[in-house]
């Protein structure tokens, strides 16, 4: 059953994004930045993706701590390397823009610098997981790493807000007309590209949870077979 | 009250310990020195660009040290399992946190004067322009490293690569903070009271010193007993 849901999932995420990529390909230029600009069709949702995943792992660590109960670590660790997975995507995507359009690949800005932060933090909960041989006292600090993590990103975006942007502001759905609603329509519309890659994403994790669980079992067995 | 009295007790054994030993203590303030004197090197000397370059120079300095410093906080209790005996003690978790932190607090805060006062001569910065006010920044960026560093150095404390695990999770962690204190210190170091344009980073320091010291007594028994 799990398995079917999973193939069903990866298909229709699959198909949306080919047709919104038809979709994209067929759009004209944008007046001052010509083909470019279509980077935005995946560099906006890769990030809002991303932000959903560090959603859950908070969620899932919390639980964690009150219940503890290890399927809510496997969850947090899987939906943690998926989202590390689609900010590095949004980092790179958004880099290649810029080159072109700044002239470098990277400058020192309110939301490259906070999406940077945010990826270093979860990569350091990554870290801190290899680090720990214990199982119970690895998921204890993971969660603890993660939930702080999570409270670190707001302050972090807010933080550097107060100090320089040179990032282009948002520009879905603005009433002057900047991006028309249509084209806005194939990110956030109901078969829009940010749809697809969260889908593409629980896909992912639960792709993820699977060789965690397997791993644990694993784990489990080689344990009772050490202790005969 | 009875908290406050076991924050105490934590607070003046490390104290104790550590002026007895002075081993954290003397390898924080003589790495502070060395880097101090490391920076002459890296750019040129006059004082205009010292005053430029005094606040961010100061805090990595102190992030540095400090990191040297925390390190220790919770592996000193490592040899004769005096970590187990700690937390097995009658005294909740959030009280020996408390109690470390304050600790560091003061010995980071000694640490810092010290350089202060190194910086001062010789980079000719005369920093005690805004004394009163540069004070109030360094204690609540001091605050933020010292937590951070604590609560991490609990965490640690058990983990393989402890030395080198602890800089490379607290620096990202510390990223508004230090950005804040090294904002503020920027322009009490010319000179300047805190004024409109950077008055909004004090609110952000002394928001991220309540947040994290929450929600590191909070989730400090989940670290320290699991």
């Amino acid at each position: 059953m799990r398995d079917k849901i999973l193939y069903i999932l990866g298909a229709v995420a699959v198909l949306m994004v080919a047709r919104n990529i038809y979709l994209i390909s067929g759009l004209p230029g944008e007046e001052a930045q010509g083909a470019i600009f279509k980077i935005i069709f995946f560099h906006v949702p890769l990030a809002i993706t991303a932000f959903a995943c560090a959603t859950v792992a908070l969620v899932s660590s919390i639980l964690f701590l009150v219940k503890k109960d290890f399927k809510y670590d496997a969850l947090a660790v899987s939906v943690t390397e998926v989202g590390l997975a689609f900010l590095a995507g949004n980092l790179i995507t958004g880099s290649i823009w810029a080159r072109i359009i700044w002239g470098v690949w990277w400058a020192w800005d309110v939301r490259l610098t906070s999406a940077l932060v945010c990826w270093i933090l979860y990569a350091s909960y990554l870290m801190i997981r290899h680090a720990v041989e214990e199982p119970t006292q690895r998921a204890n600090l993971a969660a603890v790493v993660s939930i702080f993590a999570f409270i670190d990103v707001p302050i972090v975006y807010f933080s550097i807000r107060l100090f320089r942007t040179q990032h282009p502001g948002p520009v879905f759905f603005s009433s002057n007309g900047s991006f028309p609603p249509d084209w806005s329509l194939i990110i956030f519309g109901p078969l829009g590209n940010l749809f697809a890659l969260c889908m593409l994403a629980a896909l992912f994790t639960m792709i993820r949870l699977r060789q965690e669980e397997t791993q644990r079992e694993l784990d489990s067995l080689r344990r009772l077979a050490h202790a005969f | 009250m009875r908290f406050a009295r076991q924050v105490l007790v934590i607070a003046a054994k490390d104290l104790r310990a550590e002026i007895r030993t002075k081993e954290a203590i003397n390898a924080s303030a003589a790495f502070a020195l060395v880097i101090l004197l490391l920076f002459s090197f890296a750019f040129d000397l006059d004082p205009d660009t010292n005053r430029e370059i005094a606040s961010g120079l100061l805090w990595l300095v102190f992030a540095f040290a400090g990191t040297l410093l925390l390190n220790r906080s919770f592996a000193r209790e490592l040899p004769n399992d005096c970590l187990d005996a700690l937390v097995a003690a009658p005294i909740p978790g959030s009280a020996l946190f408390i109690g470390k932190a304050l600790a560091n607090y003061v010995l980071l805060l000694a640490i810092e004067l010290l350089s202060l006062v190194v910086f001062g001569i010789f980079y000719n910065v005369r920093w005690t322009v805004q004394f009163g006010q540069l004070m109030i920044v360094l204690a609540l960026g001091t605050w933020a490293l010292t937590i951070m560093g604590t609560i991490f150095s609990a965490l640690t404390v058990n983990i393989r690569l402890r030395e080198v695990m602890l800089p490379i999770l607290i620096y990202p962690f510390l990223v508004p903070a230090l950005m804040a204190a090294i904002q503020l210190t920027l322009g009490l170091m010319k000179g300047k009271p805190i004024g409109p344009d950077t008055a909004a980073w004090l609110p952000m320091l002394i928001g991220f010193d309540l947040i994290y010291t929450a929600a590191s007594v909070v989730l400090v028994d989940n670290i320290l007993v699991g």
